[in-house]
């Protein structure tokens, strides 16, 4: 962006087997320095379809996107679904990157087909929120074009902004963590659109593809926690961690709200069903899960989509708000804002401990979202700092972050599984990093226990490696409910990438696939000044006993240090 | 003995969020799973007082039992 050109480059030889996380990880590793700036011009914004993306293949239209995040100063990758990593893939594009930065203040946008991509300079769409770009752009150049985009919080480069991508009903999926919104809008881009102009992928050995497909979709489908995901959402985890106790509530201080049913998948499917909405909704072709949803108001107008269990936990139990329709309304706003509703909501929670505003006040939660955050007030730009940040500035100890990302909707004192993956975690505290709580609350894919420590470290170790080489796939991570429990699953997945390319890969090798990806970005943190000290969970988790169990975070440094260990 | 009994997602459809129920002393979790009519190859996840049980746990007076399907989300 430096001298606005753009050109092609062919893919180097080691780069061709990635895909996904792969590919934006190994190229963030290889061409940006770890100690730079996250806005300066050194950093590099990476876009990367699937190595199945843009295929037949069921559920393969993830989008990942990775740099150096400004939340973190770790690397980052962040993906999501919508319908940009099937359009990218088909016009034969590997990997878009993003670098330098240009000087002055204009904006500007990017047009990928594929004859190439080119530089446009915007000015009608800046300072619009991400719905407005969506609209514009579908008359502007066709409905069906892809788009992915930042709202007012990317482009003030608010360390909670995300990256949108539309979805084939021109709604909005989002690449959510780290910050990535704001390194884009560092590079001055409103958005990027894409268009494939019919193109398609080549697949080797049709045939076997088709079968592998078949196998894997019918493994999906069959499984009954894709039926349930597709029925109430990821929201039907509302009352389950709840009932084990683990439902961060009121910031981090107790593990069961009382509000719980209000703001449960089963409430929200009732509500779906009665003011006509979708239960269930696809974010992408070939989905055979669909686990979104659409959401419509009391007076059955949308109001948003993709409402997930993660988002309505955080604006919910642990701001102590249990009305879904408040929720649905900060969902719509942060969606149109463009911010990660994890980072922002659990920062609202920081900020109702520190005395900002009460806990329970969802009227003034949008009042400060819409008038302080969208309009770039100070206070606006504190709370899209994120919670690391407010915590600091209100003084308060009970700070749930880790590497300055806050950390999801499991309380790792009563889960302790995933607080290993929270401290190990290459990229911040991050539940889909090493999703343990498949094993310790849900029983799929084996047992453990939750308040144990015993076998946690190794559990998360073998989670976080296979998450990686499934997200340099373009696989959606809910395919690992069906891999944890049938046998024919992943087979039938690595057959699909073997008749893909016309190569031979074995388990084995997409295990050190994972491995790989892992220690590269480990090494890339390491290089940019992190240690093993930043593995660690906050202090409070240790010194506070949370309720029911009343369990502490009772792992030390050299157990949670084992982790690397391979 | 008095058990209060929670039912989750589809669990719910015919029956009840959440009940009373009066059971003999030594009725194990699995009856009481019959009883409510549903089939066992459906249940994901047992817990009494928040902690994971089996078919095979026997309840106690006042114990909390929450039956759930196999769910899954993240």
């Amino acid at each position: 962006m430096t001298d606005l050109s753009t050109s092609i480059e062919a893919v180097p030889d080691n780069w061709g087997g990635l895909g996904g996380r792969g590919l934006t990880s190994t190229i963030v590793a290889a061409e940006v320095p770890p100690t730079c700036h996250p806005l300066g011009p050194n950093n590099k914004l990476i876009f990367a379809p699937g190595l199945l993306s843009g295929t037949a293949a069921a559920n393969s239209g993830r989008i990942s996107c990775g740099a150096k995040s400004p939340l973190t100063g770790t690397i980052k990758e962040a993906n999501a679904g919508g319908t940009s990593a099937q359009i990218m893939a088909k016009m034969g594009c590997k990997a878009l990157i993003i670098e330098g930065q240009p000087q002055g203040d204009s904006w500007y946008s990017l047009r990928l087909t594929p004859e190439g991509a080119s530089i446009e300079k915007e000015e009608k769409l800046i300072g619009k929120g991400n719905f407005a770009v969506v609209e514009a752009i579908g008359q502007r150049l066709s409905e069906s074009v892809g788009l992915m985009s930042i709202g007012q919080a990317g482009e003030m480069q608010m360390a909670a902004a995300n990256i949108s991508v539309k979805d084939p009903d021109g709604h909005l999926r989002s690449c959510g963590r780290g910050g990535l919104g704001a390194v884009m809008g560092s590079k001055k881009i409103k958005f990027i659109s894409l268009d494939a102009a019919g193109g398609k992928v080549e697949i080797a050995d049709m045939e076997k593809f088709r079968a592998a497909n078949k196998t894997f979709a019918k493994a999906l489908v069959d499984h009954p926690v894709s039926q349930a995901l597709g029925t109430y959402g990821t929201n039907v985890l509302v009352n389950i961690i709840n009932e084990a106790g683990g439902l961060p509530t009121r910031n981090f201080s107790k593990g069961q709200f009382d509000g719980h049913e209000q703001i449960s998948g089963e409430t929200m499917h009732d509500l779906i069903v009665e003011r006509g909405g979708k239960p269930k909704h696809n974010c992408h072709k070939g989905c055979v899960i669909n686990c979104s949803q659409i959401y419509n108001d009391s007076a059955g107008n949308f109001k948003t989509s993709g409402f997930e269990y993660e988002s309505i936990w955080a604006m919910g139990a642990d701001c102590a708000v249990d009305n879904l329709d408040k929720i649905a309304e900060m969902d719509h706003i942060l969606d149109d804002i463009g911010m990660d509703s994890i980072e922002t909501a659990v920062t609202f929670g920081v900020a109702m401990e520190g005395g900002m505003l009460k806990f329970g006040d969802s009227d003034e939660m949008i009042r400060i979202l819409k008038d302080e955050v969208a309009q770039g007030t100070p206070l606006g730009r504190i709370i899209g700092s994120g919670a690391g940040n407010v915590g600091k500035i209100y003084g308060v100890t009970r700070v749930p972050v880790v590497k300055n990302q806050a950390i999801p909707a499991y309380d790792p004192r009563a889960i302790k599984g995933i607080g290993i993956t929270y401290a190990t975690s290459t990229q911040g505290a991050d539940h889909t990093m090493g999703y343990t709580i498949a094993t310790e609350i849900l029983s799929v894919g084996g047992k453990a226990d939750p308040l144990s420590k015993e076998g946690q470290v190794e559990l998360s170790r073998n989670l976080q490696i296979a998450t990686a080489a499934i997200d340099s796939t373009g696989m959606c991570l809910f395919i690992a409910f069906a891999a944890l429990d049938n046998a024919t699953c992943l087979p039938a997945l690595i057959d699909m990438i073997n008749a893909r390319f016309g190569i031979n890969l074995t388990g084995a090798d997409v295990t050190n696939l994972g491995m790989n990806i892992l220690k590269t970005e480990h090494n890339f943190n390491l290089a940019a000044g992190f240690t093993n000290k930043d593995d660690r969970l906050p202090e409070f988790f240790a010194l506070e006993p949370i309720p029911p169990h009343n369990a502490v975070w009772d792992f030390s440094g050299e157990e949670i240090d084992t982790f690397w260990n391979f | 003995m008095q058990v209060q009994v929670k039912l989750f997602a589809f669990f719910r459809e015919g029956r009840f969020k959440e009940e009373g129920r009066e059971l003999a002393d030594n009725t194990m979790v699995g009856q009481v799973v019959d009883d409510l009519g549903i089939d066992r190859e459906e249940v994901g996840v047992l817990m009494i007082n928040s902690r994971h049980c089996q078919f095979e746990t026997v309840l106690q007076q006042n114990d909390i039992l929450a039956i759930f399907p196999v769910i899954g989300g993240g």
